[in-house]
Order: structure tokens, then C-alpha cells, then sequence
């Protein structure tokens, strides 16, 4: 039996990959992550059932925000900062089509934090993309919100001072439904990240660490080296234990609240103490615990989706409202509502 | 006792009181009535910032002023007729504004020693000689209102606050007008707290019977309709009218409209209005701030939607950044600005006509936009509409300048017959084998194409677009033509407005120029000098970017230029940079519309040393 669904993805011209790519020329620096994020998008979006018309990538300032110009679809390159409200003024009168923000750190977690809260808050039903480098880029090189305590960077000789943010403790604690995290060296990870965040109803968050080559070239390289990745990457999975390291033997548990590492190769340890993904949940507080869990150099860096929840969206509440204000009240009269409140007649 | 009726041409009250005292409700009221009954009318509510200001002192005193007329009137009025004072403080900021011999009606309850003093009077106004200038009407409000309401089972609170319509009745019966639209009102307003109803339609009538027996009267007035042009009449603030007037647009033009808004004095009244017409098809995105109010505007008006951002001075200067890229993107934008004082936060109540500069300017950049500004209440909904239609003809932000002043005051509006209004033409286009987003038509605008049609896919944003083909492009003669390219368009809608008109003569000695909200100041400023044998002309601007084609001409006609402004000489300035010519000035910066016989001083200045001149 073809479900609904199916019948209408076969009506959709079977996209490809090629379909996505534009004549112009992609400008990044040679070696840029935001290569391998474009490449897995115009892999993706061809496989969502979307007709291509219908997607619109929209973007800020910054070395990511240059993608819509890379993606031959509707795309429009706003100012710094603006991504999110841009693109919520779009969806919000435009529900039907898909639409898709790529940001920086600096663009979405500096400039934008308003709008990006705000979002997340709204659950716009928009995919965010966010490509953290945990520096500028584009401006050749100074610190960001993500930037690590003491970097040094054009701007911060001595090292930076600054707390950074966790974009996806941020995304999660304003209200982002669907929250996600990737690295640019994980392609076909990246692509899962990428479909679940479209399939997704409401607002898709997907933080990727994204090597910058020229201004903060190694940032990820705990995360992405074949000798080090094993031990430092926990690769999220819905509904599975959590375990990393060459042979699945380290696990996370939760000791008074907080996560630590156990060797299931110690007796003492069992694989029935490992925590249990769970992206569902609808508590947050096991998502908020992995997601400040990079930050700690005793546990690996989570990826995967963190949170996955169903929350009406703000687009859709809008219309439906719509709806009902216009069955109890008609279609709107233009010469009734001029002509409304107290009257006179002059003859 | 049945008294005299005397017939009026015109008057000017002012209800005055503490912002709890329901000054602005009684004043709508007294507007509604006047104009249900025929009479030209002009409102102009004055209030402080603080929603209740510290209880009987001057700095909360809350004012409403109307004029009504049996003559075709567009100003509040300079000079108040008659002041209904609800405590000393409201006589002690309002007697400046009063014309000698006016009428004073206080609430004598109110004048005890804790209120003189609070108003920093030493003695009681009532009991000296300090009000002798005017005919001062003592009236216990509070015991009358008691009074009338002793076996009303309200609260003393709840007693104590129906005493406006006491007030208010005591009006209606002086200028001779009906209760009815008051207790109809009151019906519904109060459909669901029958007490509270009945006991103000109580003392409503009590106020006006009041008048009838009291021998503190002894004549009663009668202002005659106005002869309006014949049709059905409504009476609108600037902002209900500029609420309608976009709703107007998206119907006159088939296209949803958008607004993208964050509330702020005094413009948030739009967005109220237009939260409320959802079956008309209009969304209302009451967004995180100024910034999102604008772009969310700019993403809905990408994607094919009416789009339109709603503010005040501080917000226009929050949203400037986007208005460049609205300019970049050559994508149709309205901007509304309702002005109040600046600068910063400014006067947030008050009224003033200084972000003329910001408006045409203030950008970086080259990025020239449309702007337009209204000059009454009811001009409100025609330039709101105007502007949607320049927006989407040319593909380009346009900025509608309103002020405070026209935004919250009132005045009877011919409701026109929607059918007789001019359709605003959008074209989206829906295919084309030889589509470039930056392609023309020949009024300079690129199309209009909306995400989702097939084979049409393009990209635009803020960085420099290749001619024709809007890729990105650095190149330096592009971005010199560009920018050439976008000033003429907007100049080039000058072609598309109309003429600006000259009152009276057209060519002379001199001639008062204007823009916005100053209209009816000047209006009369000008009939009245003219009523005095003074040779004087009078135009006034709804376009200032660009200006009517035969302005400079206009200008050249005339010996001298008197531009009255309510900031300190914008559009004086832009006079003397485009035409090279050294206007005269008036200038007044008080949180307050211009008055009218300041300005007609102003006319009769110049005029005289004119002839001295000439005799010499
Ligand atoms: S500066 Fe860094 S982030 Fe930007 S394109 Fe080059 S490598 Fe990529």
C-alpha cells in the first residue's frame, strides 16, 4: 500500500544532488568546512519529497552566511544578524515553503542572540544551521561567543576572558524542539542531522563544528583525528546506551545527578548503569546535561540529536487562528469596516 | 429654568484632570457626540508619559481639547473657550492656554488644602482675585456625583470615579447636545457590569440636569452642522486611519497584508487595530524588537506579501540598517512613523515633526527612499495607501512620516465608497525563459517574484548586485551605475504625484510652506491674516521624497518662504540645499503642534517689514 505521503513524492520530480548546485563559483577558503556542509545539503534536500521551488535558504553575515548565493534555490542574504527574523517574517506569511538558515557563531550567538531565542521561543518552524568555528572569519580573525576560554586571537593577545556559550544549552533552554549536532569531517552523520532536522514540524537547531582553516584551523581536531575521535566523540542514538570508544567499552552514568565515565571493561561496571538516550524526553534536563558536557575535558563531546519534541509551531497557530477568527466572523466586508463605529449621514 | 440659547460658530474646550480621571475618555466622548451631530471637529489629547502620575500634581494632569464648528475646521484650536478643570492642578497648567474672559468649570470638591498644595498653590484660585480674567464656574462635582449615586450600592471608589460623566453631562447641556450617544455607548461598554452602567448614565443625566436647574448659568450655547460635503461620515484618529488605510491597500491590491511590528508610543495603536483584522487576511507579528519588526517585514515582502513595519522616531532609527537592505533588495516596504519628541527617548507622549532629516538621510550609504507624510487625521488613510502603492509600483521602501499630534487626535472622515477607489496593481511574475532578478521594467522596477514558483529561483541580499543579472558584484563601474540607477528611480517617481497647489494667490509677496501635521495651524494662520487684507499664499507637502515636479517653480514665484516647522528646520533645510533659496523659519519645539496665531504673527511680521521696505 502507497501511503499518501509516497504518492506525492512521486508526483515531485525525483530530485538530485546536481539540482542544487548553481553556476556560480563557491568563494570559501580552499579546505573551508562550509564546503563539506553544502555538499551535504544539496545531498539531503533532494531526498525530503520537497518540491525545489519551494526551499528557501536565507542567511546573515559571516563566511556561512555566503550559502544561499551557493544553492540554486530562493535564497536571500540578509544583514548581520537578521537571519532568523528575516526568515520568520517569510514563514510566518509563507507556510508552505522550507526554509533554511545557515548562520555563524558570531552572526547567530552575538548579533542575533535576540532573534535566535526569540525563534526557538516561537518554535518558527525553520531549520537553523548553524556553522560554529568558535571564531570570525570573516572579519580575518577575532573572537566569538563560542571562542574557548583563553584563545588567543587577534583580538584577545592575552587570551579571551570571556564564558562562552553552548548553543545547544541556549537553543534548548529557549524552547528549540528539535536539537542537533554534527561535524563538518562526519559527512554522512551530518546528512542524518540534516533530514531529521527537515523532517522535523517546528524550530530544527543543528549546531556544526565547522573547521576554519585560516583564522582557527584545529579546533576539532579531539573530535575528527582517527587516533583521538573514538575516545572523545559520544555518538548519540536514540533509545541505546550510551557508549563510546574504539570498542564501545566506555559508558556514561549519572552519579548524583552528574555524568561520568565507567570501563565496562571493570567488573564492577555493567552496561545496564549506561544512561539510555532518550531524544524525546520531554524534560529537558538530560538534554541540558549533554549539552554542557563538551565543556568538560573529563567527558567526551556529545553529537546526535539531543532533543526531539512536539510542540505546535507559531506559523501554524497563526493560520490556524486566521481560520477561526474568519469562520466566526466572515470574510472581512472592506466597505463594513470603514463604515463601522458611529456614523452620520450629511445630505 | 429654561436659559437662552445662544448660537456659536465655534468653540475650543479642554477636559482637564488627573490621568486617572478618565480626561481622555470624556473628551472621546464629547468628540463622538459633536460629531454625530454635524459639527466639524478636531481633537488633540495631551497626556504625560506616566500611565498614573503621582496623584493632583501638575505633572499628571491629563488633557483632551476639541474644537468643534459649523464651519470646515482642521486645528484643535490655540485657545481654549471653555476648561473643564477636575482639580487645581489642571487649572493651574491650563490657564496659559485660555482666551480672556474664557469659561472656567473646576470641581470645587477637589480644591481642598491637600490638592492647592500638591498643585503648589499658597491660596485657593477660587477664593482670590488670581482668576479674575475668566468667568469661573464652581460645580461640587464629587458631592453631586454622591449624591446621585446614594442608593446606587456601589463602592465610594466606584462613586467617586463615574464623576466625569457628571462633567460631561454638564457639557452636553451647555452646548446643547444629546445624551443619547453617550448612554448608547455606556450600553455597551458596560453590557456585562449592569451597576456600573446604570449608576454613569445616572450621573450623566444628573450633570446635564444640573445645568438646567442651577442658576450658575445663565445662558446655554448651540453650534449649527457644519456644511460637510454630503455622504456618510465616521470619526477617525490618524492612527485607526492609518490602521485602515492598510488594510485598504491589501484589498485594493488582492495581496496579504504583513505587518511586522514592536510596540511603541505613539504608534502601537496600529498594531492593535490591525491584530483585530484577522478575517481581512492580515497577519500581525508583534515581533522581539524594532530590528525583527522591520526585517520579518522584509522576509514577508520576499515572499509576495504587503508588507509594512509600524514606529516611532527611536525605532526608525533601530530599523535604519534594514531599511538600506530593503533598499539593496529593491523589495516594496512601508515604513510608518509616527513622530514624537527626540531626541532619544525623547517626549514618548508628545508630538513633534524632527525625523525629517532621519527619514530622507538617514542611512549609510546611497539609499535614497520614498518619503511621505500625512497632514490630518483623516490624510492619514489616503497617504497610507498612497504609500503602498508607490512601494509595489517601483519596488522600493517608502517611508510615511505621521506625527503624535495627527496619530491620537480626531476628525469626522467621508467614508468612501471602496468601489470608487483606485486599485493598486501587483504583477508577480510567474514565468519567463529570460529571467534575471535585477531586470527592469520601465518605471526602473525589477520584478516581483514570490519563493515557490517554478524555474524562478534566485538569490538577493545586501551586497552589491550585478546590473540586470543581480550576482554578486564588487565591480566599480556596476556599483557607480547601481547606485546612480536607484536615486533615479526614486526620482523618478516624481512623475507618478501629484502637483503641489497653491492656495490663493499663485505668485506674491509671500508664501507659508508646510509639510505634515502643521496643515491646519497653518490653514488658519493664513485665512485669518488673509480676513485682514494680508496678501499671503499657502501649499503644503505630502511628498518630500521626491517633491512635487513644480515645486521649484512654486518657490520662485514668491518673494519670500515661510516654513513653520515643530522641530528646528528640516524641511527649511532641504528648501535651501534643492533650490537655493533662504526660507524664513518658525520653529517651535514644545512637545505641542504649531498655534496658529503665532504663525499668523510670523505672516504679519514679514508682510510689514516688506511694505517698510518698499517705502523706504
Ligand atoms: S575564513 Fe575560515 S570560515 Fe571563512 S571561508 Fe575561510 S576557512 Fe572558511
Amino acid at each position: 500500500m502507497t501511503t499518501k505521503s509516497e504518492i506525492k513524492q512521486k508526483e515531485i520530480k525525483q530530485l538530485t544532488y546536481q539540482d542544487f548546485v548553481p553556476e556560480n563559483e563557491v568563494k570559501w577558503c580552499p579546505g573551508c568546512g562550509d564546503y563539506s556542509i553544502l555538499a551535504q545539503v544539496q545531498r539531503v534536500l533532494p531526498e525530503l519529497g520537497i518540491e525545489k521551488e519551494k526551499f528557501v535558504c536565507v542567511s546573515g553575515i559571516g563566511c556561512s552566511s555566503r550559502f544561499p548565493y551557493y544553492m540554486n534555490t530562493y535564497g536571500f542574504h540578509g544583514i548581520h544578524g537578521r537571519a532568523a527574523a528575516i526568515a520568520t517574517g517569510l514563514k510566518v506569511s509563507r507556510p508552505e515553503l522550507s526554509i533554511w538558515v545557515a548562520t555563524g557563531d558570531g552572526d547567530m550567538m552575538s548579533i542575533g542572540g535576540n532573534h535566535f531565542i526569540h525563534a526557538c521561543r516561537k518554535n518558527i518552524d525553520l531549520n537553523i544551521l548553524l556553522f560554529n568555528n568558535r571564531i570570525y572569519g570573516l572579519t580575518k580573525g577575532q573572537y566569538s561567543p563560542t571562542s574557548r576560554k583563553g584563545m588567543v586571537t587577534k583580538t584577545s593577545p592575552y587570551g579571551v576572558v570571556d564564558h562562552p556559550f553552548k548553543p545547544i544549552a541556549l537553543a534548548i533552554g529557549s524552547g528549540a524542539t528539535f536539537v542537533a549536532r554534527t561535524i563538518d569531517r562526519e559527512p554522512k552523520h551530518m546528512q542524518e542531522m540534516i533530514k531529521k532536522a527537515g523532517a522535523h514540524k517546528g524550530l530544527s537547531f543543528v549546531e556544526i563544528y565547522q573547521n576554519c582553516v585560516i583564522f582557527n584551523d584545529g579546533e576539532f581536531n579531539h573530535l575528527t583525528d582517527k587516533n583521538t575521535r573514538d575516545d572523545n566523540l559520544l555518538v548519540l542514538e536514540h533509545k541505546k546506551p550510551m557508549l563510546f570508544g574504539k570498542e564501545k567499552d566506555k559508558g556514561i552514568k549519572l552519579v548524583d545527578f552528574k555524568p561520568i565515565v565507567i570501563d565496562l571493561n571493570k567488573k564492577e561496571n555493567s552496561i545496564d548503569d549506561v544512561l539510555i538516550h532518550d531524544e524525546t524526553d520531554e524534560i529537558p534536563m538530560r538534554a541540558m546535561m549533554l549539552a554542557c558536557m563538551a565543556e568538560d575535558s573529563n567527558l567526551p563531546t556529545p553529537i546526535g540529536v539531543f532533543r526531539r519534541v512536539y510542540k505546535s509551531t507559531y506559523d501554524g497557530d497563526v493560520h490556524l487562528q486566521l481560520q477561526e477568527v474568519n469562520k466566526k466572523y466572515g470574510k472581512g466586508d472592506l466597505q463594513k469596516l470603514l463604515t463601522s463605529g458611529n456614523t452620520w449621514e450629511i445630505k | 429654568m429654561a436659559k437662552e440659547i445662544k448660537k456659536l460658530e465655534s468653540v475650543t474646550v479642554r477636559f482637564a484632570g488627573d490621568s486617572g480621571d478618565g480626561m481622555q475618555l470624556t473628551g472621546a466622548r464629547f468628540g463622538d457626540t459633536t460629531a454625530l451631530s454635524g459639527k466639524d471637529i478636531a481633537t488633540l489629547p495631551d497626556y504625560p508619559s506616566e500611565i498614573r502620575a503621582p496623584a493632583g500634581t501638575t505633572s499628571g494632569v491629563s488633557g483632551f481639547q476639541l474644537n468643534f464648528s459649523s464651519q470646515a475646521i482642521d486645528s484643535p484650536g490655540d485657545q481654549v473657550d471653555v476648561l473643564v478643570a477636575m482639580n487645581p492642578a489642571a487649572v493651574k497648567v491650563n490657564i496659559k492656554d485660555l482666551k480672556k474672559n474664557a469659561i472656567i468649570i473646576v470641581n470645587q470638591d477637589a480644591f481642598d488644602v491637600k490638592n492647592l498644595k500638591l498643585a503648589g498653590y499658597e491660596k485657593n484660585p477660587l477664593e482670590d482675585d488670581s482668576l479674575s480674567a475668566f468667568k469661573v464656574i464652581p460645580v461640587p462635582v464629587t458631592t453631586l456625583t454622591k449624591n446621585a449615586l446614594e442608593d446606587s450600592g456601589l463602592s465610594p471608589k466606584e462613586i467617586v470615579r463615574c464623576k466625569n460623566f457628571f462633567a460631561l453631562g454638564l457639557m452636553f447641556w451647555l452646548y446643547s447636545e444629546s445624551l443619547i450617544p453617550t448612554i448608547k455607548w455606556l450600553e455597551e461598554k458596560f453590557e456585562k457590569q449592569p451597576e456600573i452602567k446604570e449608576a454613569n448614565i445616572k450621573v450623566l443625566k444628573a450633570g446635564y440636569n444640573f445645568g438646567d436647574n442651577t442658576r450658575l448659568f445663565t445662558e446655554r450655547y448651540k453650534i449649527e452642522p457644519a456644511k460637510l460635503e454630503p455622504g456618510v461620515y465616521r470619526n477617525v484618529s490618524g492612527n485607526e486611519a492609518t490602521a485602515l488605510g492598510c488594510v485598504t491597500a491589501s484589498l485594493l491590491s488582492n495581496t496579504p497584508l504583513f505587518l511586522g511590528s514592536y510596540p511603541i508610543t505613539p504608534a502601537s495603536e496600529i498594531l492593535q487595530y490591525l491584530s483585530k483584522y484577522k478575517n481581512y487576511g492580515v497577519i500581525t507579528f508583534q515581533a522581539e524588537d524594532e530590528i525583527a519588526g522591520i526585517t520579518s517585514a522584509i522576509g514577508a515582502a520576499f515572499g509576495g506579501s504587503l508588507a509594512v513595519t509600524t514606529t516611532s522616531g527611536p525605532g526608525l532609527a533601530l530599523k535604519t540598517e534594514a531599511i538600506g537592505l530593503a533598499v539593496m533588495t529593491e523589495l516594496p516596504l512601508v515604513i510608518i512613523d509616527v513622530q514624537r519628541g527626540g531626541p532619544s527617548t525623547g517626549l514618548p507622549t508628545k508630538t513633534e515633526d524632527s525625523d525629517l532629516l532621519q527619514a530622507v538621510y538617514g542611512r549609510n550609504g546611497e539609499a535614497p527612499v520614498v518619503v511621505l507624510c500625512a497632514s490630518s487625521p483623516k490624510d492619514c488613510f489616503y497617504m497610507t495607501i498612497e504609500a503602498f502603492r508607490i512601494a509595489v509600483k517601483y519596488m522600493t521602501p517608502v517611508i510615511l512620516l505621521t506625527d503624535g499630534y495627527i496619530a491620537n487626535g480626531s476628525e469626522p472622515f467621508k467614508i468612501p465608497n471602496v468601489d470608487d477607489l483606485p486599485k493598486i496593481e501587483v504583477k508577480f511574475l510567474e514565468e519567463g525563459r529570460e529571467f534575471y532578478p535585477y531586470m527592469r521594467n520601465a518605471n526602473l522596477a525589477r520584478p516581483w517574484v514570490k519563493p515557490g514558483t517554478p524555474g524562478l529561483e534566485h538569490r538577493i541580499g545586501g551586497l552589491e548586485k550585478s546590473h540586470i543579472f543581480g550576482n554578486v558584484s564588487y565591480d566599480s563601474e556596476n556599483h557607480d551605475f547601481m547606485c546612480k540607477l536607484r536615486a533615479e528611480k526614486v526620482a523618478s517617481v516624481q512623475k507618478d504625484i501629484p502637483d503641489l497647489e497653491v492656495l490663493y494667490e499663485q505668485e506674491g509677496k509671500l508664501l507659508v510652506l508646510g509639510w505634515g501635521g502643521t496643515y491646519g495651524a497653518i490653514y488658519h494662520a493664513v485665512e485669518k491674516a488673509r480676513k485682514v487684507g494680508m496678501k499671503v499664499s499657502q501649499a503644503h507637502l505630502n511628498f518630500i521624497n521626491p517633491f512635487p515636479s513644480n515645486l521649484g517653480n512654486v518657490l520662485s514665484k514668491f518673494k519670500k518662504i515661510l516654513i513653520p516647522e515643530v522641530n528646528l528646520g528640516q524641511l527649511a533645510r532641504i528648501i535651501r540645499s534643492e533650490y537655493l533659496i533662504k526660507p524664513i523659519q518658525f520653529n517651535k519645539v514644545r512637545g505641542l503642534p504649531l498655534k496658529s496665531f503665532e504663525i499668523q504673527s510670523k505672516i504679519l511680521e514679514i508682510l510689514s517689514e516688506e511694505n517698510n521696505d518698499n517705502q523706504k
